[in-house]
Formats: C-alpha cells, structure tokens, sequence
C-alpha cells in the first residue's frame, strides 16, 4: 500500500509534468502571407508609451489603412521607459529567440548598426530608399548614419536635439540674471542663483542615461564638435590634457545640482524648474513636450554652454528585421514612417522635428520652428547617451563610468575609465592602462 | 512530512488522495517503485534540463567571448572573470552585497527575535498582532521597493511628515545620500592598517554607503516578521520544563534567556541565516523599484550589474561570468546547510 507522503508526492509530480507539458508545447505562427493585398497582423515594437509620444505614433497608425491597408491588424507592442532602457532588454531576447517583431523603434547610429546590422539581423532597405526617392529627401548627414556598407537599413522619423539648456524666464529675471553661452558665464550665474538658495541646475538622473547626455553636452562644448566626434573614431585621445579639462567642467557643474538628483526622472526634475525652485536644466528637447503638457509659459531655451552652433542630434528609425513576420506589411509601414504625411502627422504630436528636409514648418510651435532653421544650418554632431554615437556596449560603459564619477568625483579614476572603455570597445590601440 | 503527519492525529482517518480507477488499475499491474520512479521522471527530466543544463550553459558562455548579439562560443579560459575582478562597478557590487547582508540578515534576526520573544508572553490578541507583522511578507519586493522610494524621498514621505507633525524637516537624502563611510587612508588607523599589509581595506571601495541603508529598511521590513514567526516556533518549542528548572535554580529572566532559550534556538536562527542571507546576495527587485542602483553605484547590486551589461551592453560573456560568480557565492552559503540538514534527516 502507497503512504498518504507518496501519494501526495507522485499527484505534485504528476501536476508538474502537466505544467511542463502545457508550458513547452507552445503555439506555431502562422506564416507567409498572399502578395498583393495586405493582410494579417502588423506589430510595432516601441518605448512610445505615454503623452505626445504615444498621440504621434497613433497618428501614423490611423494613416496606415489609408495609405496601406485596411485590413491589417496593426498590434502596438510597447515597453515603456526613457530612452528604451527596458524596451531593449526585451527586443534582444526576443530577436535573439527568432521571434522578431514586424517593426521596432531603434535609435539610428551604431545602436543599430554594431548590434543588429553587422551581426547581420536585419534587411537592407536601399530598394525602398530609391523607389520613395529619400536618397534624395533625406539630409546626407542622416543617410550616411543610418547606413551600413552603403546600404540604409532604417527609415529616421524624426531628429531629437540633445544640447539643449532650458531655464525658468522669471526665474533669470526676478534676479537680473543673463542665461549663460559660456561655461565662464554658466558658472558665474550659478553662484548667483546658489546665493539665492535657488538650485542652479535640475539634472534628473534615475535613468542611467541621464547623467551621460549631461556629460555628452559638456564634452561637446569643452572639445568642440569635431575634437568630439574624434573621440568616437580613436581620433582623440581620450587621456589627452583637454578631455582632462572638460571633465573638470562637468565636475565643477555637478557641485550647483539638487542633492535629491538620483530620486528624480528626468521629468521630475523639470517640476523644480518649472516651479522656480531650479533654474537650469540640460536635456535633450523631448523636454519640450513635457512643458507644453504641464502649460509652462516662462520657457526659455539656447544651446547648452559652449554648444552654439553645433547640433547634437539623435533620431528614431525603424527597420525590418529579417525573419519578420508579415514583411509586405511592413514595408508599407516603412513607406509610411518615411512619407511627409507619416512624418508631419507624427512630429508635432511628439514635440520632434523632421528628419526629411520638406516639412510644412508652419504645423510646429516656435521652439521645433526655431529648431528646425539650426538644423539646416548647424553642424550636426551624434549623440552619444541615445547610441548614434557609439556601440551599445560602448554606451553602457560609458554609462557605468558616469555613474560612478557622479558620486565620488575623482577625474582621473573616471577619465582612466573612460579610455578604457574606448579600448574595450575596439576603437582605442591597447596601450591604456588599466 | 507534516502533512502526513498531522492527517494521522486526525481521527476519521480519511484518505486525503483516493486514486482515480485508471490510474488504481495501473498500480495492480505494476509494483509501487516502478510507479513512482515513472512519475518521477518527467518532472526530473524537466528540472535537468531547465536549471542544471542552463546552469552549465552560463558557465559554457561566461569561458566564452560573446560580446555582440551574435553568439560566439570560442573559448577565452577565465578571462572573463579575472576581467569581472578588475572591473570598478563589480568591486562596488560585491562590498554593497557584503554590507547589505550583514545589515539585512543581522536587523532581521534581531528584530524578529524581539518581537518573538514579545509575543510570546502569551498576550492578548496574538493572532493579529502576529498577522499585522507578517503580512508585509506577503507583498512583493517590487511593491516594498515602491512604495519606501515615496516613503523615504526627500522632498516628501518621513521628512515631510517629521515636518507637520513637530520635530521638524529632517533634512536627511536616506537613499539619495551619496556619502560613503570609509577608512580613510591618510587617518591613523588607515595608516595601522597599511602596516599591516590590508591597506586596501582603507579604500572608498571597501566603505558603508548610507543610501544603502534605506534600502536595508525596506528590506528588513518586509522580512523581520517571517524570521519573528521562526523564532515564534520555536520559542514555543522550547520546554516550559526547561525554564522552570533554570527558574528554580535561580537564574533571572536574562540567564533563562541567554542560558535556555538562545542556545536551544540554534537551529532556528540557522535556518534564518540561509534564508536571508541567499535573498540577500540575489537581490535584484527592491533595488530597481526603488532606488534604481543610485546615487552612483552606492546601491547597486551583482544582480543588476548583471542584467544591465548583458541586455543594455551585450556583454553577454561577461554577463555570465557574474552570474556563476552568484551562482557560487550562493552554494558557499547553502550546500553545507543542505549537507547538514540531509545528515540530520538521515539519522532520524
């Protein structure tokens, strides 16, 4: 006779197996799909989850059974977090389990390229890029960062600015004060407003990125644009007495922040600004939408110190990976991210500019207006936080090395780590110590 | 063990499982054994290959050289980890676990102790009292990680309330506070140290840092009413006899208590340690919900550092490399226990 334990035992075993047989068994897609009329479902995979965002990109899905077809089922797959930290996570697991998405959002630059196009996950797009004719539309500078071996492999729907320093009008003039182009002025006006017991400048730096873009804008105004873009290609030293310098400048600018920085999203942090209690902050121009959401009039905005004239730039593309499911639909998804239609329906929602070169400027507000004109005009950097510079392990790097400074402050230690992480990253010769 | 156990205490003597028929027909023809080993299987086939062959596989990447999305198994030796042991953001991981698990598991073991040892003097309304204080466990660590981040941020939550109600704002950043104690290396005892050849310890990297602490709060929290209810077992395990002796001899109620019941609570405060200490060096939920690894490093985790430079980074090899790293830290803790307690059960 069996025990009461045993058969308790074997009915768990039992219940496990079932488990285990229900959970392996898994569920076939379906696939292949009749040319011609589009059908079947359609998922774009995004991080667009909230407020202007999420508006623009449901623009561009309302155009989609116009301009496509009516009878595809357009599946929105976000992941929601700033600047994609959680959306990528699951995007790598799900390609890397072959199981693409149709589309996904991906920041052009070599978070595409070093990860997904040279490992060779994605399909060239230069048949699209001649048939829409957007070799022609698209500025140069864009076409030449979004492709690979001279074949595009994603369509750019807008173009983010990265250098931006917004700061409270009323705030500048309650206390007589100019916005700073300088980090000389910078910091004169931020001993003034720290007198004042005002917060000179609100970094909101939960997010890991946070921290970097700061520290991106000030390497840019430090080095210049093209001692910048040198650090990317091993063309400046990354030990060399100016990286030295402007790594002092971020340190001394970390000396104005609020203490309470590392509890804040960056929105958050725009709160203090927007309520006087901060004066400052330097963040990319999503920020804008997040003003014209809370109703702040007393905006104001320039370059961020020692950055006029130069365009830090970052942009959202979308691809097609191979192996994706339903890919005539996304195709026609692709057209449609591309087109003025697709791109004027989607940007002023999402407070962007667009990455064509023939939007009506008069569907935007003044700042994206007066964004759009430095476009045309400023020399174009990329961005390094958002991956069009460096390759994401690079980034992340990078990332950790912020972090840490952010904390004990110790320009050497960071600046050794630094080139350390351009060695890792394969760019930098070997000769760096560790 | 309990279950059958306390079904024979009960007098009807109801089977707890009657056998569906086809499954009682199927027993006539083969014997007991050969039954159980044939529902045994499916489910030990499924534990080999989901935990032990993804266990190997981790350690077959972490000796590997994949560092882009596209897998490349060629074999590098160990330089993965000797690279883990140079690499800043690991050094920080491994003295914030120290530091938190020494905290967490030692504010636990005294604060369930306590609370044990209060409700054991047979008061009124036990059962609530007991529930109120286990029922944080019932929450996920997502949860607790959550709703401390309000309670402790600095522009509201404990300061704000310090505030209204009189004492005044605190004033404190709890986990944003970047300060990190340590032994400064200049100081005397930095400079003892250094003479006696463990300078390193006089490091920034071998400090306490206090945004951890808050961190330390939530997670106590939630986990000192479990460890109250192993202490509560086994308080009431204890003898009366026993006490009364000691009573008798003349012992006051503090010798009772360090003589009688903290050496016969042994056991229990063990199998508190392991619990504890193996969530502790795992710790991965509380630390993103709330404080996001920040200020700086001063409360990241292994665990984190983990998923971030193999999901963010596609350091995949190196990712690895730090979860056998886990992997063994864990074991180091927990394969004595297990040897100690098979032992113990086989001799019973």
């Amino acid at each position: 006779m069996l025990s009461r334990k045993s058969i308790w035992f074997m009915a768990m075993a039992v219940f496990a197996s079932a488990v285990m047989a229900v959970a392996c068994g898994g569920e076939k897609k379906e696939e292949g799909v009749t040319p011609g009329a589009l059908k079947g479902d359609l998922e774009i995979f995004s991080w667009w989850t909230t407020g202007g965002e999420a508006a623009g990109l449901q623009a561009m899905y309302d155009l989609y059974p116009k301009t496509c077809s009516p009878d595809v089922k357009i599946i929105n797959a976000t992941v929601a977090g700033g600047a994609g930290f959680n959306a990528r996570q699951v995007l790598t697991t799900r390609m890397l389990g072959g199981d693409p998405p149709g589309s996904f959002q991906v920041h052009m630059g070599h978070e595409l390229t070093d990860t997904w196009v040279t490992t060779g996950y994605m399909e060239p797009l230069d048949a699209l890029f001649a048939q829409e004719n957007w070799t022609n539309i698209f500025p140069k500078g864009v076409l030449d960062i979004v492709s690979y071996e001279g074949k595009p492999y994603s369509v750019p729907v807008n173009i983010h600015r990265a250098n931006v320093l917004w700061y409270n009008k009323k705030v500048f003039t309650d206390n007589n004060l100019k916005p700073p182009t300088t980090f000389a002025e910078f910091f004169t006006v931020a001993d003034a407003l720290k007198a004042k017991g005002i917060t000179p400048l609100a970094p909101g730096d939960n997010g890991i990125w946070a921290s970097t873009q700061v520290m991106e804008t000030v390497l840019i105004g430090s080095l210049g644009p093209d001692a910048y873009k040198g650090l990317w290609t091993g063309k400046t030293d990354w030990k060399s007495a100016e990286v030295t310098k402007a790594l002092e400048t971020f340190q001394r600018m970390l000396t104005y922040v609020n203490s309470d920085h590392s509890s804040l999203s960056w929105d958050q942090a725009n709160d203090l600004v927007i309520k006087g209690q901060a004066a400052m902050s330097i963040m990319g121009d999503w920020l804008h939408a997040d003003n014209v959401a809370k109703k702040f009039e007393n905006s104001g905005w320039m370059p961020s110190p020692g950055t006029a004239g130069v365009y830090d730039a970052l942009s959202d593309t979308f691809g097609l990976p191979k192996k994706a499911p339903n890919p005539e639909a996304v195709k026609c998804w692709l057209k449609l991210v591309g087109s003025k239609a697709g791109q004027e329906a989607f940007n002023p929602k999402k407070g962007s500019i667009c990455a064509r070169t023939d939007c009506d400027a008069s569907l935007f507000d003044t700042y994206l207006q007066s964004s759009m004109q430095d476009w045309k005009k400023d020399t174009i950097v990329p961005s390094l936080a958002h991956g069009a510079a460096a390759s994401q392990g690079w980034v992340e790097e990078i990332n950790d090395a912020t972090t840490a400074f952010v904390t004990d402050r110790n320009v050497s230690a960071f600046q050794g780590r630094l080139s350390q992480a351009c060695v890792n990253a394969k760019v930098c010769k070997t000769t760096a110590t560790r | 063990m309990n279950e059958a156990g306390a079904a024979n205490s009960v007098k009807t003597r109801r089977p707890l499982l009657r056998l569906p028929r086809p499954l009682l027909r199927l027993h006539n023809i083969v014997s007991d054994r050969v039954l159980a080993v044939g529902l045994i299987v499916p489910s030990v086939v499924a534990v080999l290959v989901f935990v032990y062959g993804f266990i190997g596989w981790s350690a077959l990447v972490s000796v590997s050289q994949w560092d882009t999305v596209r897998p490349d198994y060629t074999f590098v030796g160990f330089d993965n980890f000797r690279n883990l042991f140079h690499n800043f953001r690991f050094l920080i991981d491994i003295r914030n676990t120290v530091v938190f698990t020494v905290f967490f598991v030692g504010a636990c073991l005294v604060i369930g102790f306590v609370l044990a040892s209060l409700l054991d003097r047979q008061i009124k309304g036990e059962g609530i009292f007991r529930s109120i204080y286990l029922f944080p466990m019932a929450v996920s660590f997502i949860v607790t990680g959550v709703a401390w981040r309000w309670l402790l941020a600095p522009r509201a939550g404990v300061n704000l309330l310090a505030e209204k109600l009189g004492p005044g704002n605190l004033d404190y950043g709890w986990y944003t506070d970047p300060t990190v104690v340590f032994i400064h290396p200049g100081s005397r005892f930095g400079e003892a140290l250094h003479s006696l050849g463990l300078g390193f310890l006089a490091d920034a990297n071998f400090g306490i840092p206090l945004a951890l602490f808050s961190v330390v709060i939530a997670a106590t929290w939630q986990m000192s009413g479990f460890v109250m209810v192993l202490y509560l077992a086994g308080l009431r395990a204890i003898p009366e006899e026993l006490k009364e002796a000691a009573r008798a001899d003349g012992a006051n109620e503090l010798q009772v208590l360090r003589r009688i019941s903290l050496p016969l609570l042994r056991p229990v405060t063990l199998s508190a340690m392991i619990i504890l200490g193996h969530q502790s060096l795992k710790i991965f939920d509380l630390v993103v919900s709330m404080t996001q690894r920040g200020p700086g490093f001063a409360t990241d985790v292994p665990a984190l550092f983990m998923f971030e430079t193999t999901f963010q980074g596609n350091h995949f090899a190196r990712g690895a490399a730090i979860s056998i790293v886990m992997l063994l830290s864990v074991s180091v803790l927990v394969i004595p226990y297990l040897y100690w307690s098979l032992r113990k059960e086989a001799r019973l």
